[in-house]
Protein backbone atom coordinates (compact mmCIF):
# COMPACT_ATOMS: atom_id res chain seq x y z
CA UNK A 1 0.00 0.00 0.00
CA UNK A 2 1.34 3.29 -1.16
CA UNK A 3 1.45 5.99 1.62
CA UNK A 4 -1.15 8.69 0.75
CA UNK A 5 -2.35 12.08 3.25
CA UNK A 6 -5.88 12.74 2.86
CA UNK A 7 -7.16 15.88 2.33
CA UNK A 8 -7.87 17.00 5.58
CA UNK A 9 -6.70 19.41 7.65
CA UNK A 10 -6.67 19.06 11.05
CA UNK A 11 -6.07 22.09 13.68
CA UNK A 12 -6.91 23.17 17.31
CA UNK A 13 -8.76 26.01 18.04
CA UNK A 14 -8.55 28.01 21.54
CA UNK A 15 -12.09 29.98 22.06
CA UNK A 16 -14.13 31.00 25.04
CA UNK A 17 -17.14 28.33 24.92
CA UNK A 18 -19.97 28.93 27.77
CA UNK A 19 -17.51 31.21 29.69
CA UNK A 20 -14.50 29.18 30.12
CA UNK A 21 -12.05 28.69 27.50
CA UNK A 22 -12.01 25.90 25.56
CA UNK A 23 -9.09 23.76 23.39
CA UNK A 24 -11.38 22.61 20.44
CA UNK A 25 -10.26 20.07 17.50
CA UNK A 26 -11.91 21.14 14.08
CA UNK A 27 -10.87 19.43 10.69
CA UNK A 28 -11.75 20.66 7.57
CA UNK A 29 -11.34 20.24 3.72
CA UNK A 30 -12.61 21.87 0.49
CA UNK A 31 -13.39 25.03 -0.70
CA UNK A 32 -16.72 26.77 -1.42
CA UNK A 33 -20.21 26.69 0.26
CA UNK A 34 -19.78 26.24 4.00
CA UNK A 35 -20.90 22.93 5.26
CA UNK A 36 -20.55 22.18 8.74
CA UNK A 37 -20.96 19.03 10.21
CA UNK A 38 -22.08 17.62 13.80
CA UNK A 39 -21.34 14.23 15.31
CA UNK A 40 -23.06 11.96 16.99
CA UNK A 41 -23.33 11.18 20.72
CA UNK A 42 -20.32 10.06 22.42
CA UNK A 43 -18.28 10.05 19.57
CA UNK A 44 -16.57 12.42 17.41
CA UNK A 45 -15.79 14.02 13.34
CA UNK A 46 -13.86 11.49 12.68
CA UNK A 47 -17.55 10.13 11.32
CA UNK A 48 -17.46 12.28 8.33
CA UNK A 49 -14.53 10.57 6.96
CA UNK A 50 -16.17 10.29 4.29
CA UNK A 51 -17.59 13.57 3.10
CA UNK A 52 -14.11 14.73 4.25
CA UNK A 53 -12.48 12.88 1.15
CA UNK A 54 -15.57 12.87 -1.09
CA UNK A 55 -13.90 15.04 -4.45
CA UNK A 56 -17.16 15.71 -5.29
CA UNK A 57 -18.64 17.62 -2.08
CA UNK A 58 -14.53 18.95 -1.84
CA UNK A 59 -15.02 20.82 -5.40
CA UNK A 60 -18.53 22.69 -4.06
CA UNK A 61 -17.96 22.78 -0.06
CA UNK A 62 -15.75 24.12 2.48
CA UNK A 63 -16.42 21.29 4.97
CA UNK A 64 -16.17 21.60 8.71
CA UNK A 65 -16.30 19.76 11.35
CA UNK A 66 -14.92 19.64 15.12
CA UNK A 67 -15.35 17.65 17.67
CA UNK A 68 -17.23 18.45 20.86
CA UNK A 69 -15.92 19.94 24.22
CA UNK A 70 -15.10 16.45 26.13
CA UNK A 71 -15.24 14.33 22.90
CA UNK A 72 -12.79 13.07 20.57
CA UNK A 73 -9.34 15.68 20.66
CA UNK A 74 -11.32 18.50 22.24
CA UNK A 75 -10.34 18.69 25.34
CA UNK A 76 -13.36 19.29 28.10
CA UNK A 77 -13.09 22.45 30.19
CA UNK A 78 -10.86 23.37 33.06
CA UNK A 79 -12.69 21.79 36.42
CA UNK A 80 -14.11 18.75 34.41
CA UNK A 81 -13.10 16.66 37.21
CA UNK A 82 -15.58 18.34 39.64
CA UNK A 83 -18.24 18.53 37.68
CA UNK A 84 -21.21 16.04 36.14
CA UNK A 85 -20.91 16.60 31.89
CA UNK A 86 -24.88 16.92 30.52
CA UNK A 87 -25.50 18.80 27.40
CA UNK A 88 -27.68 20.91 26.97
CA UNK A 89 -29.90 22.34 23.96
CA UNK A 90 -28.67 26.08 24.83
CA UNK A 91 -24.90 24.77 25.45
CA UNK A 92 -25.20 23.12 22.56
CA UNK A 93 -26.59 25.69 20.10
CA UNK A 94 -24.06 28.02 21.59
CA UNK A 95 -21.02 26.03 21.24
CA UNK A 96 -22.15 25.46 17.33
CA UNK A 97 -22.56 29.46 16.64
CA UNK A 98 -19.52 29.99 18.58
CA UNK A 99 -17.40 27.91 16.25
CA UNK A 100 -19.33 29.39 13.24
CA UNK A 101 -18.67 32.80 13.95
CA UNK A 102 -14.92 31.84 15.01
CA UNK A 103 -14.36 30.22 11.69
CA UNK A 104 -15.96 33.37 10.01
CA UNK A 105 -18.53 30.49 8.01
CA UNK A 106 -20.88 32.75 6.21
CA UNK A 107 -24.44 31.44 6.67
CA UNK A 108 -22.98 27.63 6.61
CA UNK A 109 -24.90 24.46 5.84
CA UNK A 110 -25.52 22.41 9.10
CA UNK A 111 -25.57 19.14 9.25
CA UNK A 112 -26.08 17.07 12.13
CA UNK A 113 -26.40 13.38 13.15
CA UNK A 114 -28.71 11.89 15.87
CA UNK A 115 -28.30 14.20 18.62
CA UNK A 116 -26.98 16.47 16.06
CA UNK A 117 -29.86 15.90 13.92
CA UNK A 118 -32.07 17.17 17.07
CA UNK A 119 -30.12 20.57 17.24
CA UNK A 120 -30.58 20.53 13.73
CA UNK A 121 -34.33 20.72 14.98
CA UNK A 122 -33.17 23.64 17.24
CA UNK A 123 -31.16 25.79 15.11
CA UNK A 124 -33.88 25.45 12.14
CA UNK A 125 -36.49 26.72 15.20
CA UNK A 126 -34.25 29.48 16.68
CA UNK A 127 -31.49 30.46 14.51
CA UNK A 128 -32.99 29.74 10.59
CA UNK A 129 -31.45 32.88 9.57
CA UNK A 130 -27.77 31.85 10.84
CA UNK A 131 -28.32 28.87 7.97
CA UNK A 132 -28.74 28.77 4.44
CA UNK A 133 -30.16 25.34 4.87
CA UNK A 134 -29.87 22.53 7.68
CA UNK A 135 -29.99 18.70 7.45
CA UNK A 136 -30.75 16.49 10.25
CA UNK A 137 -29.38 13.17 9.59
CA UNK A 138 -31.88 10.42 11.86
CA UNK A 139 -33.53 13.32 13.20
CA UNK A 140 -36.45 12.81 15.75
CA UNK A 141 -38.47 15.87 17.97
CA UNK A 142 -37.79 13.20 20.90
CA UNK A 143 -36.73 9.45 21.63
CA UNK A 144 -38.43 6.74 23.87
CA UNK A 145 -36.22 5.33 26.39
CA UNK A 146 -35.80 1.80 25.47
CA UNK A 147 -33.15 1.07 27.87
CA UNK A 148 -31.13 2.02 31.10
CA UNK A 149 -28.14 4.62 30.16
CA UNK A 150 -27.15 4.42 33.92
CA UNK A 151 -25.11 1.01 32.90
CA UNK A 152 -22.84 3.82 30.24
CA UNK A 153 -21.58 4.95 33.43
CA UNK A 154 -20.66 2.95 37.01
CA UNK A 155 -17.19 1.81 38.29
CA UNK A 156 -17.97 -1.64 37.69
CA UNK A 157 -19.36 -1.70 34.37
CA UNK A 158 -16.18 -1.05 31.09
CA UNK A 159 -17.95 2.56 30.04
CA UNK A 160 -16.50 2.34 26.44
CA UNK A 161 -17.66 -1.68 25.75
CA UNK A 162 -20.58 -0.83 27.37
CA UNK A 163 -21.28 2.18 25.03
CA UNK A 164 -20.61 -0.05 21.68
CA UNK A 165 -22.76 -2.22 22.97
CA UNK A 166 -25.72 0.19 23.10
CA UNK A 167 -25.31 1.19 20.13
CA UNK A 168 -23.87 -1.63 17.78
CA UNK A 169 -26.97 -2.33 16.44
CA UNK A 170 -28.28 0.83 15.26
CA UNK A 171 -25.95 0.10 12.46
CA UNK A 172 -27.63 -1.51 9.37
CA UNK A 173 -27.33 -5.07 8.46
CA UNK A 174 -25.53 -3.95 5.22
CA UNK A 175 -22.56 -1.82 6.20
CA UNK A 176 -19.11 -3.35 5.60
CA UNK A 177 -17.22 -4.68 8.86
CA UNK A 178 -14.57 -2.33 8.40
CA UNK A 179 -16.50 0.91 8.95
CA UNK A 180 -19.01 -0.72 11.49
CA UNK A 181 -16.40 -1.36 13.51
CA UNK A 182 -14.35 1.54 12.93
CA UNK A 183 -17.65 3.59 13.83
CA UNK A 184 -17.71 1.34 17.44
CA UNK A 185 -14.43 1.96 17.85
CA UNK A 186 -15.30 5.65 18.26
CA UNK A 187 -17.72 4.91 20.98
CA UNK A 188 -15.28 2.73 22.77
CA UNK A 189 -12.92 5.82 22.87
CA UNK A 190 -15.35 8.07 24.39
CA UNK A 191 -14.28 9.97 27.82
CA UNK A 192 -16.47 7.97 30.80
CA UNK A 193 -19.50 9.69 31.31
CA UNK A 194 -19.97 11.89 28.16
CA UNK A 195 -22.08 9.56 25.53
CA UNK A 196 -24.54 9.07 29.11
CA UNK A 197 -23.86 13.29 29.38
CA UNK A 198 -25.10 13.72 25.66
CA UNK A 199 -28.30 11.48 26.07
CA UNK A 200 -29.45 13.86 28.59
CA UNK A 201 -29.92 16.04 25.69
CA UNK A 202 -31.33 13.65 23.42
CA UNK A 203 -33.69 11.63 25.72
CA UNK A 204 -34.41 14.34 28.10
CA UNK A 205 -33.80 17.72 28.13
CA UNK A 206 -33.88 18.23 24.12
CA UNK A 207 -37.28 17.02 23.58
CA UNK A 208 -38.39 19.37 21.19
CA UNK A 209 -41.92 17.90 20.28
CA UNK A 210 -43.88 21.24 21.51
CA UNK A 211 -42.32 23.46 19.30
CA UNK A 212 -41.30 21.84 16.14
CA UNK A 213 -44.56 22.92 14.33
CA UNK A 214 -43.21 26.22 14.79
CA UNK A 215 -40.26 25.57 12.35
CA UNK A 216 -40.23 27.94 9.64
CA UNK A 217 -38.83 26.23 6.33
CA UNK A 218 -38.90 29.69 4.31
CA UNK A 219 -36.75 30.73 6.58
CA UNK A 220 -34.36 28.07 6.56
CA UNK A 221 -34.71 24.76 4.65
CA UNK A 222 -35.24 21.78 6.31
CA UNK A 223 -34.07 18.43 4.72
CA UNK A 224 -34.50 15.11 6.59
CA UNK A 225 -32.51 11.98 5.80
CA UNK A 226 -32.93 8.70 7.95
CA UNK A 227 -31.74 5.42 7.26
CA UNK A 228 -34.46 2.44 7.58
CA UNK A 229 -32.53 0.52 10.34
CA UNK A 230 -32.21 2.74 12.85
CA UNK A 231 -34.23 2.19 15.80
CA UNK A 232 -33.17 5.09 17.84
CA UNK A 233 -34.65 7.51 15.53
CA UNK A 234 -36.52 5.68 12.98
CA UNK A 235 -38.06 6.71 9.97
CA UNK A 236 -41.63 7.17 11.33
CA UNK A 237 -39.89 9.48 14.06
CA UNK A 238 -38.30 11.52 10.95
CA UNK A 239 -41.41 10.92 9.44
CA UNK A 240 -43.63 12.42 12.31
CA UNK A 241 -41.54 16.17 12.40
CA UNK A 242 -42.31 16.35 9.35
CA UNK A 243 -46.01 16.14 9.28
CA UNK A 244 -45.39 19.04 12.08
CA UNK A 245 -43.93 21.29 9.88
CA UNK A 246 -44.46 22.62 5.96
CA UNK A 247 -41.93 21.68 3.51
CA UNK A 248 -39.37 19.46 5.37
CA UNK A 249 -38.11 17.54 2.72
CA UNK A 250 -37.68 13.75 3.99
CA UNK A 251 -35.64 10.80 2.73
CA UNK A 252 -35.68 7.29 4.19
CA UNK A 253 -32.44 6.27 3.25
CA UNK A 254 -32.66 2.12 2.31
CA UNK A 255 -30.02 -0.24 4.01
CA UNK A 256 -28.32 2.36 6.42
CA UNK A 257 -28.82 2.59 10.13
CA UNK A 258 -28.05 5.74 12.90
CA UNK A 259 -24.59 6.49 11.47
CA UNK A 260 -24.67 6.55 7.79
CA UNK A 261 -22.24 8.96 6.99
CA UNK A 262 -20.01 6.82 8.99
CA UNK A 263 -21.36 3.23 8.65
CA UNK A 264 -21.49 3.34 5.19
CA UNK A 265 -20.05 6.30 3.42
CA UNK A 266 -20.63 5.30 -0.20
CA UNK A 267 -24.28 4.91 -0.46
CA UNK A 268 -24.38 8.24 2.35
CA UNK A 269 -22.56 10.20 0.21
CA UNK A 270 -25.42 9.49 -2.97
CA UNK A 271 -28.36 10.58 -1.01
CA UNK A 272 -26.20 13.10 0.39
CA UNK A 273 -25.08 14.95 -2.95
CA UNK A 274 -27.99 15.35 -4.47
CA UNK A 275 -30.00 17.36 -1.31
CA UNK A 276 -26.24 19.76 -1.50
CA UNK A 277 -27.36 20.33 -5.36
CA UNK A 278 -30.61 21.37 -4.82
CA UNK A 279 -29.30 23.67 -1.99
CA UNK A 280 -26.77 25.45 -4.12
CA UNK A 281 -28.99 25.85 -6.61
CA UNK A 282 -31.58 27.07 -4.38
CA UNK A 283 -29.17 29.49 -2.80
CA UNK A 284 -27.05 30.50 -5.87
CA UNK B 1 -30.29 -23.55 20.11
CA UNK B 2 -28.39 -26.80 19.63
CA UNK B 3 -25.67 -25.74 17.67
CA UNK B 4 -24.88 -22.61 19.09
CA UNK B 5 -21.30 -24.19 21.34
CA UNK B 6 -20.10 -25.32 17.69
CA UNK B 7 -20.70 -21.50 16.39
CA UNK B 8 -19.72 -19.85 19.34
CA UNK B 9 -16.73 -21.94 20.82
CA UNK B 10 -15.11 -22.16 16.99
CA UNK B 11 -14.98 -18.32 16.82
CA UNK B 12 -12.32 -16.61 18.88
CA UNK B 13 -13.00 -13.57 18.86
CA UNK B 14 -15.88 -13.85 20.39
CA UNK B 15 -14.57 -16.63 22.95
CA UNK B 16 -11.78 -13.69 23.76
CA UNK B 17 -14.34 -10.78 24.03
CA UNK B 18 -16.23 -13.29 26.62
CA UNK B 19 -13.01 -14.53 28.04
CA UNK B 20 -13.89 -13.64 32.11
CA UNK B 21 -17.74 -14.46 32.03
CA UNK B 22 -18.71 -17.49 33.89
CA UNK B 23 -22.93 -17.03 33.69
CA UNK B 24 -25.69 -19.07 32.71
CA UNK B 25 -28.84 -17.97 30.82
CA UNK B 26 -32.14 -19.18 29.41
CA UNK B 27 -33.27 -18.13 26.22
CA UNK B 28 -36.95 -18.98 25.61
CA UNK B 29 -38.16 -19.48 22.13
CA UNK B 30 -41.76 -19.09 22.47
CA UNK B 31 -42.54 -21.86 25.09
CA UNK B 32 -39.57 -23.78 24.39
CA UNK B 33 -36.54 -22.94 26.86
CA UNK B 34 -32.80 -23.88 26.37
CA UNK B 35 -30.55 -22.69 29.13
CA UNK B 36 -26.96 -22.02 28.24
CA UNK B 37 -23.83 -22.45 30.48
CA UNK B 38 -20.63 -20.15 29.74
CA UNK B 39 -17.82 -20.91 31.25
CA UNK B 40 -14.64 -18.40 30.35
CA UNK B 41 -16.40 -17.19 27.34
CA UNK B 42 -17.06 -20.95 25.50
CA UNK B 43 -20.26 -22.62 25.82
CA UNK B 44 -20.25 -25.22 27.59
CA UNK B 45 -23.48 -26.74 27.67
CA UNK B 46 -26.92 -25.92 26.15
CA UNK B 47 -29.90 -28.03 27.61
CA UNK B 48 -33.72 -27.93 26.33
CA UNK B 49 -36.04 -27.50 29.01
CA UNK B 50 -38.57 -28.21 30.28
CA UNK B 51 -36.84 -27.35 33.42
CA UNK B 52 -37.63 -28.10 37.19
CA UNK B 53 -36.83 -24.87 39.82
CA UNK B 54 -33.94 -24.13 37.22
CA UNK B 55 -31.68 -20.52 38.13
CA UNK B 56 -30.33 -18.69 35.69
CA UNK B 57 -28.23 -15.02 35.71
CA UNK B 58 -31.09 -13.33 33.09
CA UNK B 59 -33.12 -14.79 30.45
CA UNK B 60 -34.39 -13.60 26.80
CA UNK B 61 -37.86 -14.32 26.33
CA UNK B 62 -38.98 -13.99 22.64
CA UNK B 63 -41.74 -15.62 19.95
CA UNK B 64 -40.35 -17.76 17.15
CA UNK B 65 -41.08 -15.94 14.97
CA UNK B 66 -39.01 -13.00 16.14
CA UNK B 67 -36.32 -14.84 16.57
CA UNK B 68 -36.84 -16.87 13.31
CA UNK B 69 -36.30 -13.33 11.52
CA UNK B 70 -33.35 -12.39 13.81
CA UNK B 71 -31.69 -15.46 12.78
CA UNK B 72 -31.80 -14.27 8.83
CA UNK B 73 -28.85 -13.54 6.94
CA UNK B 74 -30.11 -9.76 6.88
CA UNK B 75 -32.65 -9.60 9.15
CA UNK B 76 -35.65 -6.97 8.46
CA UNK B 77 -35.36 -3.66 10.46
CA UNK B 78 -36.36 -3.76 13.76
CA UNK B 79 -35.49 -7.39 13.91
CA UNK B 80 -31.02 -7.29 13.49
CA UNK B 81 -30.42 -6.53 16.96
CA UNK B 82 -31.06 -7.69 20.50
CA UNK B 83 -31.59 -4.13 21.87
CA UNK B 84 -33.66 -3.21 18.35
CA UNK B 85 -35.77 -6.15 19.88
CA UNK B 86 -36.20 -4.60 23.03
CA UNK B 87 -37.14 -1.55 22.07
CA UNK B 88 -40.11 -2.87 19.74
CA UNK B 89 -41.13 -4.92 22.98
CA UNK B 90 -40.38 -8.24 20.66
CA UNK B 91 -37.45 -9.61 23.32
CA UNK B 92 -38.06 -9.95 27.31
CA UNK B 93 -34.52 -9.24 28.92
CA UNK B 94 -35.19 -10.36 32.36
CA UNK B 95 -32.86 -11.33 35.85
CA UNK B 96 -29.50 -9.72 36.32
CA UNK B 97 -29.27 -7.34 34.13
CA UNK B 98 -25.49 -5.76 35.48
CA UNK B 99 -24.40 -9.30 34.04
CA UNK B 100 -26.02 -9.00 30.70
CA UNK B 101 -24.61 -5.00 30.20
CA UNK B 102 -21.44 -5.96 31.22
CA UNK B 103 -21.33 -8.40 28.54
CA UNK B 104 -23.51 -6.50 25.98
CA UNK B 105 -21.58 -6.75 23.04
CA UNK B 106 -20.42 -10.31 23.60
CA UNK B 107 -23.87 -11.86 24.04
CA UNK B 108 -25.42 -10.04 21.05
CA UNK B 109 -22.20 -11.83 19.08
CA UNK B 110 -23.33 -14.97 20.69
CA UNK B 111 -27.24 -14.63 19.95
CA UNK B 112 -25.89 -13.35 16.40
CA UNK B 113 -23.87 -16.51 15.49
CA UNK B 114 -27.03 -18.58 14.71
CA UNK B 115 -27.51 -16.65 11.71
CA UNK B 116 -26.20 -18.01 8.52
CA UNK B 117 -22.05 -17.74 7.76
CA UNK B 118 -21.34 -15.03 6.35
CA UNK B 119 -23.95 -12.49 8.06
CA UNK B 120 -23.18 -9.43 10.06
CA UNK B 121 -23.02 -9.86 13.53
Amino acid sequence: MKPSFEPIIGRYLNLELLGKPHRLYIEEAGQGVPLLCLHTAGADARQYRGVLNDPEVLRHHRVVTFDLPWHGRSSPPPGWHNEEYKLTSRDYMDVILAVSDALGLDRPIAMGCSIGGRVALHLALHYPERFRSIIGLQSGAHVSRYFDSSYLHRSDVHGGEACAGVVSGLIGPFSPDSDRWETLWHYMQGGPGVFLGDLYFYQLEGDIRADVAKIDTNRCPLYLLTGEYDYSCSPDDTREVAKQAAGIDVTIMERLGHFPMSENPAPFLSYLRPVLERIRAATA
Amino acid sequence: MKDLARFVNANAALVRRGRYLNTRFLVEVGDDGYLVVIRDGMVQSVTPGPFVMQDWDFALRAAPDTWEKFWLAIPPPGYHDLIALMRYKRLRVEGNMLIFMRNLLYVKGLMASLRPAGAAQ
